[in-house]
């Protein structure tokens, strides 16, 4: 695999941002602003039921008493949400029935980005939803699923026809109250992903999403939410790239896991959006707030996240340990280069007896990258015997980088135990050397040793998307020395 | 001729190091540089490596016919280079197996050739761990990390093997090395001469050369070599020490 991976970096040349295409696909899209009259707008457009209207004005009325959040370790230049186009859908001509009925020109947006639907459908068994924008476009192996009474779908339709489900679930693990960014997706958040894994079924495909901004000045709200009933366990994939545009794009994404009784979630992401060129222009804004609880006994929720892209990433994937006994997990590499910056890490809330949760976390900055782990562990006073390890290391490249640790740990018992490790190092001359004298170049060797480092995060990820990370992090990290 | 050193000068932070380094070395030939610390050895190595630290302020060295400063220090490998390293650095989670593949399929991609298959390169793994009796496990674990002293030593005849050099530049592999150990570089070494490389040795102390036999030791000294000679020269070394030709030159 590693063999494969060095062929394919050879392939791309070193420099700008590979997926800088945009597609010229006629939107239907809202005025630029935000009021109570968008959200209606967007609502009807959706032909949203009327608790989802309300949600959304509660969500809206609550923001607006809010404050941008300023305590993460991030330069964040002032967003004006009343100059963001709120929603824009590709026309959508008619209900599609196969690939032959899909717009050529998002098949062939699809094919740049090498997500042939087809081929996915054909040789790798993955089941897409792939999300153009705002709308879902094609769902795959629906019908497969649909037998063992799976539901995976766009949020849209889910709203439509599983609407009980949706009121059942929706916020009950990130409430519209949240934080500024949750609250703003619950008011305004315009498609995104349904999965619902029912009792006892175990879902024979790693289910996933690519999802992709396309029309210039669109914020993206994603809205995601995965249901395992007891005994069910589902793993799920959402890797995204989007076209280079001059201007910074938002994106606040949600995404709320359930499970229950026994139940277990494995979410894996692969997070390549355009980060901005090398002065830091450009560039995605990523405030995604993504939350699992293991309500149930035994049940587990692993987040691995390969975060590549963005100008700015602001993600916290965390675990609620509620049900006796359950397992989260955290694994994440994230890479900044040039301009980039990351805030970046997890929570671990610990409420249920005997619970356990690891993080490991992966951090690598390059050029002026600055990159920042921030974790928290609370350890409930019930939640006895409960056990947290965490590991954080980070790698730097080159000297005008920037690498910080922010844990913290709250413990309310005596009978549970806490564990915290964390090492910084740097890709040294002679290592480099080495690798040169044994005719490695200087990139490839960069790619080794940085996949070397990431390899614990790497391993958790499956295996399709393993080789896809690989090649992410040699190629975002490419130029960065020398 | 493989190698042609014509009055290389060379100086690190403005301090003149090589002073003047002229060597030939031929297909299927040993030669042993020996010299007290501090005269230039390690420099001599890494200046033919192309480490860049050093700057060459006079002079030529042709390999293969080729102006060798042309070349970047990956090519320099590939055209089949090998330095064993003195002080084997150490690189964190990159597994031994997955390094030395990689090297391997660099060096196989300059000649033209696809990537080795698994199969030839277990084999081809296994025989060389053989030769130098290396502890399976070694190959599972990251590159020198954690090794002992004489493992990372026998990691470098091991990589040397594996990529099969047309020259050997050896800094220092016997030191702090152990009878044993001593024994088992020594042997791999000599496994691997045949009449298309050529080896250099650079040794402070004569008893490697009791296990290589060199075909001529070189004395260098002040950034220069002062004295060539036969294997008998090492005898000398060993026995007048090197204030002999501290006495003569300075």
């Amino acid at each position: 695999m590693e063999s494969d991976s060095n062929k394919i970096i050879d392939s791309f040349t070193r420099g700008d941002y590979k997926f800088g295409f945009i597609t010229d696909i006629e939107t239907d899209m809202a005025p630029k602003g935000l009021n109570e009259d968008i959200i209606r707008f967007i609502s009807a457009k959706k032909n949203e039921p009327d608790f989802l209207l309300e949600f959304r004005l509660k969500a809206y009325r609550h923001w607006l008493t809010m404050k941008m959040p300023t305590w993460a370790n991030l330069k964040i230049p002032p967003i004006d949400f009343q100059n963001i186009i709120y929603f824009a859908a590709p026309k959508k001509k008619k209900q599609l029935a196969g690939l032959n009925e899909v717009d050529p020109e998002l098949l062939n947006t699809f094919n740049k980005l090498g997500i042939s639907l087809e081929e996915q459908k054909k040789l790798s068994g993955v089941a897409v939803d792939a999300v153009m924008d705002s709308i879902s476009v094609k769902t795959t192996f629906s019908d497969t699923l649909s037998k063992l009474g799976i539901i995976f779908c766009s949020f849209s339709e889910a709203v439509q026809k599983h609407p009980d489900l949706v009121r059942q679930y929706m916020g009950s693990v990130v409430p519209y109250t949240d934080n500024f960014f949750a609250t703003l997706n619950s008011a305004v958040f315009t498609d995104g992903s349904f999965c619902f894994i029912p009792k006892g079924i175990r879902c024979p495909v790693e289910l996933s999403t690519y999802f992709r901004i396309n029309a210039a000045n669109t914020g993206q709200f994603e809205r995601t939410l995965i249901v395992a009933e007891e005994d069910a366990y589902v793993s799920y994939m959402e890797g995204c790239t989007a076209p280079q545009r001059d201007e910074n794009q938002l994106h606040a994404a949600i995404v709320e896991i359930v499970a229950l009784k026994n139940a277990q979630v494995k979410y894996s992401t692969v997070q390549n959006w355009y980060p901005g060129n090398k002065k830091g222009e450009g560039g995605i804004f990523n405030f995604v707030t993504k939350r699992g609880i293991c309500k149930g006994s035994n049940s587990k929720i692993s987040w691995t996240q390969v975060e590549t892209g963005s100008a700015i990433t602001w993600k916290y994937p965390s675990c609620i340990l509620m049900g006796d006994n359950s397992v989260g997990e955290f694994y994440s590499v994230a890479v900044t280069n040039n301009m980039q910056q990351a805030d970046t890490g997890t929570k671990m809330q610990h409420l249920g007896k005997n619970t356990k949760s690891t993080i490991i976390s992966k951090g690598i900055s390059a050029g002026h990258g600055n990159n920042s782990y921030r974790g928290l562990v609370r350890i409930a006073k019930n939640a006895v015997n409960s056990r947290n390890y965490s590991q954080c290391d980070s790698l730097l490249l080159g000297d005008k980088c920037g690498a910080h640790t922010f844990p913290y740990m709250q413990v309310e018992n005596k009978s549970s135990i806490v564990e915290h490790e964390a090492t910084t190092s740097k890709i040294s001359d002679d290592q480099l050397f080495y690798c040169q004298q044994r005719g490695i170049d200087m990139e490839n060797a960069i790619g080794l040793i940085v996949n070397g480092f990431s390899k614990e995060v790497l391993k958790q990820l499956p295996m399709e998307f393993a080789v896809e990370a690989q090649k992410l992090l040699s190629i975002s990290l490419e130029g960065s020395v020398g | 001729m493989l190698l042609s050193i014509k009055n290389l000068h060379a100086s690190i932070n403005g301090k003149e190091i090589l002073r003047g380094i002229n060597l030939e070395v031929n297909q299927g030939e040993v030669h042993a540089i020996m010299g007290p610390n501090g005269t230039g050895k390690s420099t001599l190595a890494s200046v033919i490596a192309g480490r860049d630290v050093f700057e060459v302020t006079q002079g030529e060295i042709t390999y293969k016919g080729k102006n060798l400063f042309k070349l970047p220090i990956e090519d320099r490998a590939r055209e089949g280079i090998f330095i064993g390293f003195q002080y084997p650095v150490e690189i964190p989670g990159v597994s031994m197996t997955n390094f030395i593949r990689t090297a391997v399929n660099e060096l196989r991609k300059y000649k033209g050739l696809d990537p080795i298959s698994a199969v030839e390169f277990l084999k081809m793994m296994e025989e060389n761990k053989r030769l130098v009796e290396i502890q399976s496990n070694l190959t599972n674990r990251s590159v020198n990390e954690g090794f002992s002293g004489g493992e990372k030593k026998k990691n470098e005849i091991f990589q040397m093997a594996m990529l099969e050099p047309t020259l050997a530049i050896l800094d220092e592999t016997d030191s702090g090395l152990d009878i044993d150990a001593l024994r088992i570089v020594a042997n791999g070494v000599n496994k691997l001469r045949t009449k298309e490389n050529a080896f250099v040795i650079i040794t402070h102390y004569q008893r490697l050369l009791d296990y290589i036999v060199p075909d001529f030791v070189h004395v260098l000294f002040e950034g220069r070599i002062v004295k060539t000679g036969r294997k008998e020269l090492a005898f000398e070394l060993e026995e007048k020490g090197y204030d002999w030709i501290k006495k003569e030159f300075e």
